[in-house]
């Protein structure tokens, strides 16, 4: 279903030829002129998502209709052990492209109606409104950060609540929760061996819970912040997209990032960079040998990319850590062995005949991708199993 | 607990993590009161970074640091690639310093910007006034304040334009969808703004978030994305493209590109337009009307800088691998400053910084010791969450996840307040002249000069500390181009010193095992401490020393408060119960309470008895850092250059 939609260029084509072109509702033209919004800048907008997300282009009026609805969708964000980085990228990062202000995620698509790190409210007028807008059913819970699974030993408490009853009551009348980040997906860095505080994921949570509802993960570290805004808007217009098995949007966590990589070409055909600076650095070089992760990593910076399309990792010089995957903090690769240098198994990182190892076709590319998936399953499975356990 | 708090702030909003204050006021009888002791700062978030950090590739260390705060994401990242340099004695080539100082800098301008505006200003600015304000009387107020902002489509604000965001700000209203500005003090009688002046700094809230996100786009070229830009230990990562075209498969090619130049260029000229038109007048604009906040939110009067941003200009030797010493001197000094002798800059000796548990959630000794003697793991002690217990933290007991920082025993203030007060005190390098003509300027000269006519001890209080923040900004947002200038006419040097991975498996070559890393983090001083197996060659012990720790830090075994609980007496309160002035003070030191949460060395080795290169670097060059400048006259000509003159 990704086909086609991760061509680097075509959010770019589509921004090209979108304009005019789309017939637009009465409300949708008039919310627009209210909202100050070009109506060229936002057509191009929601025709760039409609292409980021393969759908149709006879898809734009209802996107259109959906970001611009005169009640907005409330949204609750709760942030628990994070780093804030995640907020940040959304903060930072979000805008119609090519429009000249970026409050809209802010004032125009959603009533971002709890946020701890902008909300004006403190204390307890924080908590008030927190009461408020999770009394009410049909919002949708954004959360960042993973949650200490053992309500009681005080390693996230705020508001006088543990992590677990925090989420717990915001969950109740959600319509949605999309997980956001590695954390909150997967368990991320709290959850990185030893684990010091007993760190679980959104979904482990849930279930220890027996909380069921629809769940979106949106791993990275932090996410790229058009999938985040993508999802919410296809979330709108259409309801729930297509997920993976780790729950993640298969539109934008389809594919690896070394499938979609510049790069990928001197994978096959070198020269492969052996240090971060030398000549085939220079001449982007495929980066297997410094530790590169992207065969065994499902998500969008390549086609996307960040910042507005600026760069993305290996175009920057640095492999693909692998932020997207659960538990890409204790990976094993070669021999066994940790770490983001370290090469991939598989033969990549052999010093001898490595260039004919790296001359084989896709095939093998693959088989490692199977194999990854086999790995990641099971993976869920020990976590499953190892959350019980702590039960 | 001698006296029940009657001030709680929980959740502490708009800063980064999750902290709990409390306080108590002695009533007034009129629903207000006065805080007359110290309150009490308690983190209530734990990860354990550090302990997540051992046995593990010395080479990762920075990505996990910098998890450890994703508002400071370079800084954690580039202070840990500096540990591990110094412990295995690599050098990175020149054009890594003038990056990590570009990288360092744009964090600088991007999150003290976005502090001001985002996580600041609604404590001074009432949101509901504004919807009060006349449009053409703002946009007139717009033309006064900041004559060179034209967010306008290339032109001023004019009344349409103010009328647009006045529409959109009561569509809100009427809708009952007020999102982030939901249920704020407004109305609260310690908002002075008129409400023109509101609504010009709630226009400038929206456009600082479109500013922000430009940015940032140098860390994007640099390090491939934002928040979370990637490093390496040994120099960057990126490297100058064969290719000055656009990348492609067949052309291949690197970020650093001519399309990739010119982002950072771009960048670099909108960080510094948008602080002179809008940031620096602002602040200017929100002192004057709030001129009393120079009197409250004082701390001891301690200061301490590790020191930061090698200035390439005073460079004195270069070694032969094209890395560079600088024996001259940092644009931010190394240096403490104590309050019985302001004026005066004092060597920094990493040696004195200790840790202590005494009123932390760790299990351990409670007296005041070497940061890694001792207490060792994770213990809460607090109360029960979620009802199950009477929820109040004691300051005689155990209250907080950080754990509290002392140099020589005392509670120091770190941060702009302190970069300022130390580059003032040095007074020698050109932006040190700079700093003097600024701070004579804007705040010493008289009213009627345009000044606030307030004095250079003043600066220690809630107002100095958002001029401080301001002024820095200023002088890093012209340094960006300096930077610039000397990285692009090196642009095709090395990046990295292919010699690091090599050494890292070569533990005879380590000059020592524990590496000390630092760095002036927007929030202030910041250093990593790694210990690195000379067997294994992994980790074998990690310890930060962060920026917020020293501010937002418990009371010590002396029962000594910490700043951010100093800084609480004096609070006159209007109404207990919005307590907008405790936010005020609070908010001037811009927590970053994820950064400030660590753990302890597990096996009690002291990590800091270590002949430290980086150490040496800092407690190099006595002369440039201890200058006593008794005089603080402003000096007529700096030798700073033309861009670096305040507006």
């Amino acid at each position: 279903m990704t086909t086609g939609l991760h061509k680097p260029s075509a959010w770019a084509q589509e921004q090209a030829r979108t304009d005019g072109e789309i017939m637009l509702d009465d409300a949708t033209a008039k919310r627009l002129l209210e909202l100050g919004i070009s109506r060229r800048r936002f057509l191009s907008f929601c025709a760039g998502m409609a292409s980021l997300m393969a759908l149709p282009q006879a898809m734009v009026p209802q996107l259109a209709a959906a970001a611009t609805a005169r009640t907005r969708p409330s949204v609750v964000y709760l942030s628990f052990q994070e780093c804030t980085g995640c907020l940040e990228s959304m903060v930072n990062s979000f805008a119609f492209r090519g429009g000249t202000t970026l409050d809209n995620l802010i004032l125009n698509l959603i009533s971002l109606d709890y946020q701890e790190t902008l909300m004006a409210a403190a204390g307890e007028q924080a908590e008030e409104q927190l009461r408020t807008v999770t009394q009410k059913s049909g919002y949708v819970l954004v959360v960042d950060g993973s949650i200490p699974a053992q309500w009681d030993n005080g390693y996230f408490i705020s508001g006088e609540r543990s992590g677990v009853a925090r989420f717990r009551d915001a969950a109740k009348n959600a319509r949605l929760i999309l997980a956001v980040g590695t954390c909150a997906s997967f368990g991320g860095l709290p959850k990185a061996a030893p684990n010091p505080t007993g760190a679980v994921s959104i979904q482990t949570l849930m279930r220890n819970l027996g909380i069921s509802k629809p769940l979106i993960n949106l791993s990275g570290c932090p996410p790229i912040p058009e999938v985040t805004t993508g999802v919410i808007l296809y979330y709108l217009a259409r309801g729930m997209p297509d997920l993976d098995d780790l729950r993640r949007p298969s539109m934008f966590y389809g594919e690896t990032v070394h499938d979609e990589c510049y790069r990928e070409e001197s994978y096959e055909d070198g020269p492969l960079a052996r240090s971060f600076d030398d000549a085939a650095a220079r001449r982007g070089g495929c980066l297997i040998k410094l530790g590169c992760k992207g065969p065994v990593t499902h998500n969008a910076c390549a086609t996307i990319k960040w910042n507005q399309g600026t760069s993305f990792p290996m175009m920057s010089g640095h492999g693909c850590i692998g932020c997207s995957e659960p538990d890409f903090w204790d990976r094993l690769d070669l021999n066994g062995q940790k770490g983001f240098y370290v090469p991939l198994a598989n033969g990549e990182g052999e010093d001898e005949g490595e260039d004919e190892d790296e001359d084989e076709d896709e095939g093998e590319s693959d088989e490692r991708q199977e194999a990854k998936g086999e790995r990641e399953a099971d993976d869920h499975e020990q976590e499953r199993d190892d959350d019980e356990h702590d039960d | 607990m001698a006296t029940t708090p009657n001030v709680i702030i929980d959740p502490m909003t708009r800063i980064e993590g999750h902290l709990r204050i409390q306080a108590y006021a002695e009533p007034d009888g009129q629903g207000g009161g006065v805080i007359t002791k110290p309150g009490l700062s308690s983190s209530t978030m734990v990860r354990g970074v550090e302990a997540i950090l051992l046995g593990r590739d010395p080479r990762d260390a920075w990505a996990f640091t910098q998890r450890i705060c994703g508002v400071c994401t370079v800084v954690h990242g580039l202070t840990s690639v500096r540990a591990v340099e110094n412990a295995i004695g690599i050098k990175v080539p020149k054009n890594a310093d003038y990056i990590r100082n570009m990288m360092i800098g744009a964090q600088y301008v991007h999150d003290h910007v976005m502090h001001f505006y985002h996580l600041h200003a609604l404590d001074w600015v009432d949101v509901v006034s504004a919807l009060e304000a006349s449009p053409a009387a703002t946009a007139s107020l717009a033309r006064t304040n900041n004559p060179g902002h034209k967010p306008n489509q290339g032109r001023l604000p004019d009344t349409a334009y103010f009328q647009t965001l006045l529409t959109k700000l009561n569509g809100m209203v009427s809708r009952g969808q007020l999102g982030l500005f939901a249920n704020g003090y407004w109305g609260h009688p310690a908002y002075q703004l008129s409400p023109e002046a509101n609504l010009l700094l709630v226009s400038h809230y929206l456009e600082a978030l479109g500013w922000a996100r430009e940015v940032v786009k140098l860390h994007a070229v640099f390090g491939g994305k934002d928040p979370h830009p990637n490093l390496v230990v040994g120099g960057m990562p990126c490297t100058l493209s064969s290719n000055p075209g656009r990348i492609s498969e067949d052309a291949g090619g690197t970020s650093l590109n001519t399309a990739g130049l010119a982002v950072i260029k771009t960048a670099i000229a909108t960080m510094k337009s948008f602080v002179d038109q809008v940031y620096l007048p602002d602040v200017c604009l929100l002192a004057s009307q709030y001129r009393e906040w120079a009197l409250i939110g004082a701390t001891e009067g301690n200061f301490l800088c590790f020191g930061d941003f090698p200035d390439p200009a005073l460079v004195r030797t270069e070694f032969k691998d094209g890395a560079i010493d600088y024996p001259a001197g940092y644009l931010i000094p190394p240096g403490v400053i104590w309050a019985s002798d302001p004026t005066r800059l004092r060597p920094f000796d990493p040696s004195l910084v200790t840790e202590n548990v005494a009123h932390a959630w760790y299990r351990g000794s409670t007296a005041g010791e070497h940061p890694s003697v001792g207490s060792t793991t994770l213990h809460y002690t607090g109360p029960k969450p979620d009802g199950a217990s009477r929820y109040m933290l004691d300051e005689s007991q155990r209250y907080s996840w950080i754990k509290s920082p002392r140099y020589d025993g005392e509670p120091m203030e770190v941060g702009p307040l302190a970069h300022i007060l130390a580059m003032h005190a040095r007074g020698t390098l050109p932006t040190d002249k700079l700093v003097r003509r600024a701070v004579q300027q804007y705040w010493t000269d008289p009213v009627t000069q345009d000044g606030l006519g307030l004095t250079v001890g003043q600066l220690n209080s809630t107002l100095g500390r958002i001029f401080c923040r301001m002024l820095e900004t200023k002088i890093i947002a012209d340094q960006m181009a300096v930077w610039y200038q000397h990285y692009y006419n090196h642009r095709s040097g090395a990046y990295w010193n292919p010699e690091t991975f090599t050494r890292l498996t070569q533990p005879q070559q380590w000059p020592q095992s524990v590496g000390f890393g630092f760095t002036e983090a927007p929030r202030g001083a910041l250093g990593h401490w790694v210990r690195l197996d000379r067997t294994s060659g992994l980790i074998a012990n990690y310890q930060c020393v962060v920026a917020s720790q020293w501010n937002a830090g418990p009371r010590d075994d002396q029962d000594t408060p910490g700043p951010y609980e100093r800084a609480l007496v004096g609070h006159r309160l209007v109404d207990v119960k919005q307590p907008l002035e405790v936010l005020r003070t609070i908010h001037s030191f811009d927590p970053c309470i994820g950064c400030a949460v660590h753990l302890i060395d597990p096996d009690g080795q002291p990590l800091m008895e270590v002949d430290i290169n980086h150490a040496a670097r800092v407690s190099l060059a006595p002369d440039a850092r201890c200058a006593t400048p008794s005089d603080v006259h402003p000096p007529g000509v700096g030798g700073v250059s033309d861009g670096a003159s305040p507006t």
